[in-house]
């Protein structure tokens, strides 16, 4: 599989951030073909491009935009889930830094195919040079008449406004955003209602990955055909991938959907020299881990799900021999317990009792029984959780257990710590030593 | 302690943005911060006028997230990623080591007041791992060594070069940033390095790169003559 640089096609200029740069190779372009055209007609060509959600749970994105009803006499809002806070996931974070009017832009043509004339980018608060540049191509939208009233001329008005979240990994999920966004606790909300019938002070709304929307203008420039020339029918189109952890050159690889895991760690230079690989985590801590059996596995939604994970962000956490998985998973336990927002029982309860649990076999002095409690509140949490972050809270443990059992076994009698040496899986080279 | 004429100001300016005055409470509940470090009584009451709140709604607001902080800082918040991720790669032992060295625990700020120590979760940087953050500003690839160095130099008061991004600034300002109030700032800190460009130039190099633009361009020429 090639490499397909588009969203980072010119990451490597120093100016790329900026409305100069990002107009030198074609942006804002799409934004006059955009507007050429129906909204409607910009919505069918999305929905032919086959673009899916890359935050994580991939629903069909021309598909949310037509479910915003039109002509219902509401204000419409477009909102950017720009919250990224996944572990694992680190993408859009430095599209953010490096490309922030490629989200401008796709947040105008967002906006205009709903018809919204507010639109909202919410970003996590603990990123300010993210929020420093794309403050910044907001103002220079602005300054260029690509933000505001009649847009090019073309009777279109929008306002954007750019809003830092406060550290809250809960308001990732798309409702828990609203209620943050509209000043509440980042509570999850019960669906339906939906965002798109009753979404931002209860109007119809689109919420976005900055992927997602970022990937927009290209598709208005190149066209539906040119997308699904790349990845597979159900999951189009190409993506930004970043591989982290064991492996030689950690980093961000845009390539197309349906690439393996084995040619991404290729890319990233193979396991860092002298290990193997132990697991691998596809697409944050919400999904559950691989192994070496599934590096063939092709990126998409559909062949990554058959496989017995999921896709989603497409930002692959890699973890060699060194590794203890009961640490690992403990550690995203407490992460999830830290994180839940305490609005319903199974998710503010289980994730506590998950992280006592796990912390005993951590160090080795769970029991069987241990095991089995902790898969019977993972069980309980799943499906019955107000959203996904309970879901993804019960996810690590039993993903684990399906291809290391005899290792978490372990944790009835040895710690962790004495399985597997902490300072021999560090990147710390000689510090340590 | 009143709050300054500028930081009322910024509020106003924050309100205007906003079709409803509570969505106005996160970013003026930073602005409370920049201007007295933590949320205290005062900005409370203050926010909860400004938004047309009782000052129990806007405490049950900033008692939910973890960026409002119920006490001062020190100079430098020094954050370190303990996410998994990071954790195994090395955090945990730049945790330990900078307990030690610091002689505090989480939350906790050194006796000269230069430095408070924050165990935090995933910055979206595992590309960079181990992370850590001074002030929120990006410290990529971190080491022992390296993070001892941070806080030394922020209790020296030297200056801490960010890795992406400018120089570490005071909390109050980089408060005042995550609200949108133009720094100046945005040209400093560059984006690339090995890691963001990791793609990029193997596709360069490879020749990936030119095949990908030549595909767009296609793509655009039959978007056009339709």
């Amino acid at each position: 599989m090639p490499l397909t640089p588009v969203l980072s096609a010119h990451w490597d200029e120093a100016d790329s951030y900026t409305l100069d740069g990002y107009r030198r190779h074609g942006g804002y372009d799409a934004l006059a073909l955009a507007f050429a055209k129906q909204p409607d007609d910009v919505i069918q060509l999305v929905k032919d491009s086959g673009l899916r959600g890359r935050g994580g749970a991939g629903f069909p994105t021309g598909m949310k935009w037509g479910f915003v009803p039109q002509g219902d006499g509401k204000p419409h809002y477009l909102v950017v889930n720009a919250d990224e806070s996944e572990p694992g996931a680190c993408k859009d974070v430095p599209l953010m830094l490096a490309n922030p009017h490629s989200l401008v832009e796709g947040v105008v043509i967002a906006s205009y195919a709903i018809r919204a004339n507010h639109a909202f980018i919410y970003i996590r608060g603990e990123v300010p040079h993210a929020i420093r540049r794309v403050a910044s191509a907001v103002r220079e939208a602005y300054a260029a008449g690509l933000l505001g009233q009649n847009i090019l001329g073309s009777g279109f008005d929008l306002e954007v406004t750019v809003h830092a979240g406060a550290g809250a990994y809960i308001c990732g999920e798309e409702t828990a955003l609203l209620d943050s966004l509209e000043g509440f606790r980042g509570q999850p909300r019960l669906k339906p209602p939906f965002p798109a019938v009753a979404g931002l002070y209860a109007s119809p709304t689109v919420v976005n990955n900055v992927e997602t929307i970022a990937s927009v203008p290209s598709i208005v420039t190149n066209g539906a055909d040119w997308y699904t020339s790349y990845g597979s029918e159900k999951s189009p189109g190409v993506k930004l991938f970043a591989v982290s952890g064991h492996v030689e050159r950690p980093g961000i690889f845009e390539a197309p959907m349906g690439t393996t895991m084995r040619e991404l760690l290729e890319w990233a230079g193979g396991m860092r020299k002298g290990h193997r690989l132990k697991f691998w985590v596809p697409g944050g801590s919400s999904v559950p881990l691989l192994t070496e059996e599934h590096l063939d596995v092709p990126y998409t939604y559909e062949d990554i799900a058959a496989a017995g994970s999921m896709l989603g962000t497409g930002t692959p956490m890699v973890f060699d021999e060194t590794t203890s998985v009961t640490r690992a998973v403990t550690r995203w336990l407490e992460f999830y317990k830290h994180e839940s927002c305490g609005k319903c029982t199974p998710c503010r309860e289980g994730t506590y009792w998950l992280v006592d649990l796990l912390r005993r076999l951590e160090s080795g002095v769970g029991s069987d029984d241990d095991i089995t409690r902790i898969n019977e509140v993972s069980a309980q949490i799943a499906g019955r959780s107000f959203c996904a972050l309970g879901d993804a809270a019960a996810t690590p443990f039993p993903g684990a257990m399906k291809y290391f059992a005899d290792e978490i076994a372990l944790g009835t009698h040895t710690a962790a710590s004495d399985l597997y040496d902490p300072v021999a899986a560090t990147v710390l080279a000689g510090v340590n030593a | 302690m009143a709050i300054a004429e500028t930081t009322r100001a910024q509020m106003r300016e924050v309100l205007d943005r906003y079709p409803r005055k509570r969505s106005a409470l996160m970013p003026l509940l930073h602005l409370v911060q920049a201007d007295e470090g933590f949320i205290t009584p005062e900005g409370v009451t203050l926010v909860a006028e400004l938004v047309e709140l009782t000052e129990a709604e806007v405490t049950a607001v900033s008692s939910f997230y973890t960026m409002y902080l119920k006490r001062q800082s020190g100079r430098v918040r020094v954050g370190v990623c303990i996410n998994s991720l990071c954790a195994v790669l090395g955090g945990d032992e730049i945790w330990d080591a900078l307990v030690d060295h610091c002689g505090t625990g989480n939350n906790q700020t050194t006796d000269d007041g230069a430095v408070t120590l924050e165990r935090i979760e995933c910055q979206a940087a595992c590309t960079h791992a181990p992370v850590m953050t001074a002030n929120w500003e990006f410290l990529d690839d971190m080491t022992v060594e390296k993070a001892k160095q941070v806080v030394d130099d922020a209790r020296a008061g030297r200056p801490i070069q960010s890795t992406r991004g400018p120089a570490v600034r005071s909390f109050a300002d980089a408060e005042r940033t995550i609200v949108g109030v133009d720094d100046g700032l945005v040209a400093d800190g560059d984006h690339r390095d090995d890691r963001i460009l990791a793609g990029l130039r193997l596709a360069q190099q490879n020749g990936d790169a030119e095949r990908s633009a030549e595909a767009e361009r296609r793509g655009a020429q039959t978007v056009k003559g339709n």
